[in-house]
C-alpha cells in the first residue's frame, strides 16, 4: 500500500469513530473497564506470587541420612540434587555445624554443659542437606526422587505450607482467569457490535464504493483502524489510572501500616508495569484488531 | 469492446426489464441509448457495471464474459469504467472534493496528484467553488455534475452515463455534452442514456432505441424520432 493510502485509511478510521460516537464511547469504556479489572487482578496475582516466592525461599526440605553415610557421599548426593531444575540451592550441613546450631538453641544458658560433648559429638550422624526450591509446587516430585536413594533415612518437609501456598495461588489464578475471560468476551462482543453498526449504517456508501471499484480491503481498513484505536485508547486509560492508584496504594500502606511492609513486600510499580503495560496494550489492541477483523469479514462479504 | 448476446434480465419480483438484447459497441464509439421510462436502459447500464447479473445471455466487455469474471477481479474491472448513476450515488458524508477524490483514492493515486486532478476536474464541470459543500447542500444539477466529475477523474476506458443532463438547463447540458465529446475524442468509449431530444438530434451519434426491454432501433448518426 502507498503511504497516502495508509494515511487516508487512518483518517477514515478516526472519522468512523467520530460518526459512531456513542458506540465507540461505549466500547472504549467497556474495554477500559475490562483492562482495568485485568490490571487489578494482574497486580494482585503478581504481588501474591511475589509474597509466595519470598516465603518459599525460606521453606526447605531437610534430608537426613542412614548411619555410616560419609560426609563425602552426602556432599556428592547434594551436588546431584543441586543439578535439578526445581532446586534453587542445596546447603550441606555437616555434623559439626548441626551440633553448633543445636547447641545454640538448647544449651543457650549453660554453654559449659555443652562443652562436655566437644570430642564426642552426639549428632555425629546428623550431617544433612537443606534443599531450597524454586517452586513449592514441585516439592512432591523432588521428595519422591530423593526418597528413592538408598542412603536416605528421612525427609523432613513442610507439606502444610507448600500445599496451602500452592492451593491458594491456584485458586486466585483460576478466579482471575475466569473473570478476565468473561470481561474479554464482553469487550469483544461490544467492539464487534460497534463495528457491525458502523458497517450497517454505511451499507449504502459501501455499496457505492464497491461500484467505483474499491477493493474489500480498502473498505475494511478504516473499520480495522477503528477497532485498533478503540483498543489503544481503551487500554491506555485504565493503565494510566492503575499506575497512579498502585503508587498511591503502596504509599498509603507504607504510611498507615508501617509494620506490614516488613511482612508484605510489594513489587515496585515500575517493575510491575514493565510487564503490565505491554500485556495490557497487546490485550486492548488484540481485542480491537481481531474483534473488528472478524466482524468486518462477516459483514463485508462480497 | 462491449457485446451483449441475447441478454435477458428479470428482477426477482418477476419484472422482465430486459427481454433479449443483442448489441455491439466498438472501442471509441459514442452511443446514445434512448427509450421510454421503464424500457430497461438503467438495467442495461447496471449489467455492464456488473452490479446485476443477467438472467440469460452473455455480457462481454473487452472479450471477457462478465459472468465468468473472478470476484477479486471485479474492482479492477470497475476502475476502468466511469459511471454516472441516474440517482448520482454520491457519498453523503463527504464533501464534493472528497467524493471526486474517492475514485482516485481507490486506485491509490498519490495525494499530491489528487490535489491537482480533483480541482481541475471540478472546474471542468463548473463546480470549482462548491468543493467544500456536502451533497445535501447541492441542487440536483450540481450533484449530477459531481457524479460526472467522479466518473471522469480517472480517465476511464468506458464512460456509462445514465441521464447525465437530466437535471440541467439546456445551456449547461450542451456544455456537458461537449465535454463528453472531448473525452470521447481522447479515446474513451461513451454510452449516454438520455431523454433529451435536442441533444440527440444535434449531436449526430449512434442511437440505440429501447422499448419494453428490447432494442427497437439502432441507427447511426440519426436523430431522435419521438
Ligand atoms: N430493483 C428492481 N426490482 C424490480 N423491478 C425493477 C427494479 N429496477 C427496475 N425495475 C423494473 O424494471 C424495468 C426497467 O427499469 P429501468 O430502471 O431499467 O428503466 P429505465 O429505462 O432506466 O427507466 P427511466 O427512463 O425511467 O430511468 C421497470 O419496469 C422497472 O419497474
Ligand atoms: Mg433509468
Amino acid at each position: 500500500m502507498r503511504l497516502s493510502t495508509i494515511g487516508y485509511c487512518l483518517q477514515q478510521g478516526f472519522k468512523n469513530i467520530w460518526r459512531n460516537k456513542m458506540f465507540s464511547l461505549a466500547s472504549t469504556a467497556t474495554m477500559a473497564a475490562c483492562i482495568f479489572m485485568f490490571g487489578i487482578f494482574f497486580c494482585i496475582v503478581e504481588n501474591f506470587q511475589h509474597f509466595v516466592r519470598e516465603v518459599e525461599e525460606g521453606v526447605a526440605i531437610t534430608v537426613l541420612f542412614e548411619q555410616g553415610t560419609s560426609e563425602e557421599e552426602i556432599q556428592e548426593i547434594g551436588d546431584r540434587i543441586g543439578q535439578r531444575d526445581e532446586v534453587r540451592q542445596v546447603v550441606f550441613v555437616s555434623a559439626k555445624v548441626a551440633w553448633e546450631s543445636y547447641k545454640d538453641v538448647y544449651f543457650k544458658d549453660m554453654p559449659e554443659l555443652a562443652d562436655g560433648f566437644v570430642d564426642d559429638n552426639p549428632l555425629a550422624n546428623s550431617a544433612n542437606l537443606e534443599i531450597y526450591m524454586n517452586d513449592v509446587a514441585s516439592q512432591q516430585g523432588l521428595v519422591d526422587y530423593i526418597s528413592s536413594m538408598d542412603q536416605v533415612r528421612k525427609i523432613n518437609r513442610s507439606d502444610v505450607v507448600a500445599d496451602m501456598l500452592t492451593g491458594f495461588n491456584r485458586l486466585v489464578s483460576y478466579v482471575s482467569v475466569a473473570i478476565i475471560a468473561l470481561l474479554l468476551a464482553v469487550s469483544v462482543f461490544l467492539i464487534s457490535n460497534t463495528i457491525a453498526i458502523g458497517i450497517s449504517v454505511r451499507k449504502e456508501e459501501i455499496a457505492i464504493m464497491r461500484l467505483i471499484g474499491a477493493k474489500n480491503s480498502f473498505i475494511k481498513a478504516p473499520f480495522l483502524i477503528e477497532g485498533v484505536v478503540i483498543g489503544l485508547v481503551g487500554a491506555s486509560i485504565p493503565l494510566g489510572i492503575l499506575y497512579y492508584l498502585y503508587n498511591r496504594m503502596i504509599l498509603y500502606i507504607a504510611v498507615k501500616f508501617g509494620i506490614l511492609t516488613n511482612v508484605l513486600n510489594f513489587i515496585q510499580v515500575n517493575e510491575l508495569f514493565r510487564t503490565l503495560v505491554p500485556v495490557g496494550m497487546a490485550l486492548g489492541v488484540g481485542i480491537g484488531f481481531f474483534g473488528s477483523i472478524f466482524t468486518a469479514q462477516r459483514h463485508l462479504k462480497v | 469492446m462491449i457485446a451483449l448476446e441475447n441478454v435477458v434480465k428479470s428482477y426477482p419480483n418477476g419484472v422482465g426489464a430486459i427481454n433479449g438484447v443483442s448489441l455491439h459497441i466498438k472501442r471509441g464509439e459514442f452511443v446514445f441509448i434512448v427509450g421510454d421510462t421503464g424500457s430497461g436502459k438503467s438495467t442495461l447500464i447496471k449489467l455492464l457495471l456488473k452490479e446485476l447479473e443477467p438472467t440469460e445471455g452473455k455480457v462481454r466487455v473487452n472479450g471477457v464474459n462478465l459472468a465468468r469474471m473472478r470476484k477479486r477481479m471485479i474492482p479492477k474491472y470497475r476502475r476502468k469504467i466511469g459511471c454516472v448513476f441516474q440517482d448520482f450515488r454520491l457519498l453523503k458524508d463527504r464533501n464534493v472534493y472528497e467524493n471526486v477524490a474517492f475514485a482516485q483514492r481507490v486506485i491509490m493515486t498519490p495525494t499530491k496528484e489528487i490535489k491537482k486532478n480533483v480541482p481541475a476536474m471540478l472546474s471542468l464541470v463548473g463546480l470549482a467553488e462548491k468543493y467544500k459543500s456536502y451533497p445535501r447542500q447541492l441542487s440536483g444539477g450540481e450533484q449530477q455534475r459531481v457524479a460526472l466529475a467522479r466518473a471522469l477523474v480517472n480517465s476511464p476506458d468506458i464512460l456509462l452515463a445514465d441521464e447525465p443532463t437530466g437535471n440541467l438547463d439546456p445551456k449547461t447540458s450542451r456544455e456537458i455534452m461537449k465535454l463528453l465529446e472531448e473525452i470521447n475524442a481522447r479515446g474513451t468509449t461513451v454510452l449516454v442514456v438520455t431523454h433529451d431530444q435536442d441533444i440527440v438530434n444535434t449531436m449526430k451519434k449512434r442511437v440505440i432505441r429501447m422499448q419494453k426491454g428490447i432494442i427497437v432501433g439502432d441507427e447511426r448518426e440519426s436523430g431522435y424520432i419521438g
